[in-house]
């Protein structure tokens, strides 16, 4: 398109993947890895098999089990006979299309947001797409990740290609450094109670600024993860010395002289200097604090030592009408401190919370301290691989001891899918991505926070910050 | 799938913005492995209310949903659109649709019409007056009707031909495999594969 121009990141990696350009339609774009898990893929499997096609490029795809899977006892067969048709389709599915499967009780199983990353499947510059809308996460890489439907899954498994209209542009530039104990998934419900759920819609965003390049890649994934949820159809970040040292020596990433042509190709994915956003936001990650969701979309965000807001604060029209709704839906009063919210659950996991460091934060809060009588913490870790490097270094005692759950690999309740759920009324601090209506079991009510706020809530029982606990004697 | 032409039909009035497709139907109705039968799922937890707009008998045998900004946004669930559809929604108005969920509308053959805010509001008032009154959802004139109503709407010309003519977007793009070949030939040899060898 604009070859000879100064161009954005998204940009570059997109020209690399049209594979036909026509004026008046959509690009079509080549799809390097397509993941693919049990809850969306069955009937794009079905289609194929009725028009009689095949799966074009199986060694590009790669499926896992993780939305309804159970957390415990995953060597038996899944108790739920619904759940346990769905994951039975996906294994006879991927047997008969020739498509490579990490099932329950592989050491490789996990979220398949988290599974991708760890193998080093995911990598700078690829075009990344699977059924589920937090693809976005591998964004963190610098690849064009984003999520379809099931008819864009059947899509890509018989053409490995998409049509795709051409997005536009955005970068949310981040400057400063984050304080102690504010951490990116902070940033991320912060800039999205700045800008709206909908500020994102029709745009490709890159994160950008010296905050964004201080976070591990843990920290960008939370970041990318949570795009989807200001309506951004993917995020970047562009891939630096610590993407590198992230993907070096993983199974699936380049060696030998493979390694050294991809980080030159790598490197030369950033945004030209002097080329140009079709939107900029600006942020300073200095000013910024533990941040919460008090309501039922994760713009509906303030600090953790402000209030739950009235609606009259919100513009009159669908906006006040929601805060109101939400405020009768999740039982609260306007004015109440954040801090004085009780929770029932704390949930600890998910594609937006689930990997190794967050466990790692959640772990060195709860050290030393107890799970408050009230509350049932729960730790899901985001694949089999993170459960095992976890109890290798001694996690799981720790989360145990403190009277919390250590459960195995999945989504969880991050959407309620398998047992994990809430029950009516129930609330919970959840490390996940989703506060809407219902989303972790019919009348829940979800507080989106960070893994270090909700391992501090798990032990008050209230919305908490480590700053707030007790120290622990010493020698525990 | 069919091809959509004109659409006339009642509508329901849904005076909601953030439908996010949890709503339109939540996580545990996602199990099963069919194209069908996902109209029980259809806004499951709000019919638990029988005062919910949808369960109001003046509202028996609507096809055309007009809903408040922002509607099908979060996850890339088609079966939103098909618990739509299984439902016998045809068409969806709304002033803001999550991009996801509108390309699943695209591909399902649901047509997701954007409108103006004051449109939406207008129609509301329109259908809450006379909830027998029918609303006309014109592709072909890219409009739609209602009473003395008369709306443009936006829709990219791609998505509007194929709903048109009712096509099959792998159909077209298998038309195209020549140019999916020649990219292959030409991708960088340190892309990864799925499998170890």
């Amino acid at each position: 398109m604009s070859s000879n121009l100064l161009r954005t990141m998204s940009e570059k990696v997109w020209d690399e993947h049209v594979a036909r350009a026509v004026p008046g339609e959509p690009d079509l774009l080549y799809i390097d890895l397509h993941l693919v898990h049990e809850v969306t893929s069955p009937q794009a499997f079905e289609g194929l098999r009725a028009a009689g096609r095949t799966v074009r490029r199986p060694d590009l795809t790669l499926a896992t089990e993780d939305h309804n899977v159970p957390t415990v006892d995953a060597d038996g067969p899944i108790a739920d006979p619904v759940s346990r048709a769905q994951v039975q389709a996906l294994r006879d599915n991927c047997a008969e299309f020739g498509v490579p499967l990490y099932s329950l009780g592989d050491v490789e199983q996990g979220i398949v947001h988290v599974v991708g990353p760890q193998l080093g499947l995911t990598q700078p510059g690829m075009t990344v797409v699977c059924g589920d809308s937090h693809t976005s996460t591998h964004g963190a890489f610098g690849a064009l990740a984003f999520g379809i439907g099931t008819s864009e899954v059947e899509h890509v498994l018989a053409t490995q290609t998409l049509p795709q209209a051409r997005p536009k542009t955005m970068a949310v530039t981040v400057e400063g450094a984050l304080p102690d104990d504010v951490t990116a998934k902070d940033l991320v419900l912060a800039l999205i109670a700045e800008v709206g759920t909908a500020a994102g819609q029709g745009y490709v965003v890159e994160y950008r600024g010296a905050a964004i390049e201080a976070l591990s890649m843990e920290g960008r994934m939370t970041i990318c993860n949570m795009s989807i949820e200001w309506g951004a159809k993917a995020g970047l970040v562009a891939p630096d010395e610590t993407t590198f040292a992230y993907l070096r020596g993983r199974p699936h990433a380049p060696a030998g002289a493979d390694w050294d042509a991809a980080v030159g190709h790598w490197r030369a994915l950033a945004t030209d200097v002097g080329a140009v956003f079709d939107r900029e936001v600006r942020i300073d990650a200095s000013t910024l604090s533990p941040f919460v969701t008090w309501g039922t979309n994760p713009g509906h965000g303030v600090p953790l030592s402000a209030y739950v807001p009235t609606a009259e604060s919100f513009p009159e029209g669908p906006a006040r009408q929601g805060a109101e709704r939400a405020l009768t839906y999740m039982g609260l009063s306007a004015g109440t401190p954040m801090r004085e919210i009780a929770v029932d659950t704390v949930f600890v996991g998910s594609c937006t919370n689930g990997r190794m460091e967050d466990l790692r934060a959640a772990a060195a809060v709860i050290g030393g301290h107890r799970v408050s009588s009230a509350v049932r913490m729960l730790v899901v870790p985001g694949s089999t691989r993170v459960r095992l490097q976890a109890e290798a270094e001694g996690l799981d005692k720790v989360f145990t001891s403190a009277g919390a759950e250590w459960r195995g690999a999945g989504c969880s309740m991050c959407l309620g899918m398998n047992p994990d759920q809430l029950a009516p009324g129930e609330r919970s601090a959840s490390t996940s991505n989703r506060n809407f209506e219902g989303r972790q079991g019919e009348g829940g009510r979800t507080h989106l926070v960070s893994p270090v706020v909700a391992a501090a809530t798990a032990i008050t029982g209230r919305l908490s910050s480590p700053a707030d606990l007790p120290p622990v004697a010493t020698g525990a | 799938m069919d091809a959509f032409t004109v659409h006339i039909g009642t509508a329901l009035p849904l005076r909601r913005s953030n439908v996010d497709t949890d709503q339109i139907i939540p996580a545990v109705y996602l199990k099963r492995i069919t194209r069908t039968g996902f109209e029980d799922g259809l806004f499951a937890a709000w019919r638990n209310d029988p005062e919910f707009v949808l369960n109001r008998p003046e509202f028996d045998g609507v096809t055309v949903l007009v809903a408040g900004p922002d509607f099908g946004t979060g996850s890339s669930r088609e079966h939103a659109v098909w618990a739509l559809q299984d439902y016998g929604f045809k068409a969806v108005i709304s002033s803001r649709f999550g991009d996801i969920f509108r390309a699943n509308a695209g591909q399902a053959g649901l047509l997701a019409v954007t409108v103006d805010g004051d449109v939406v509001n207008r129609l509301w008032q329109l259908v809450e007056d006379n909830p027998a009154v029918e609303i006309v959802v014109d592709l072909p004139k890219s409009h739609v009707r209602c009473g003395d109503l008369v709306a443009d709407f936006d829709i990219d010309d791609y998505t509007r031909w194929r709903l048109l003519e009712g096509l099959d977007d792998i159909d077209i793009t298998l038309d195209r495999e020549a140019y999916i070949s020649t990219y292959e030939e030409n991708r960088p040899s340190f892309k990864p594969a799925t499998r170890l060898f």
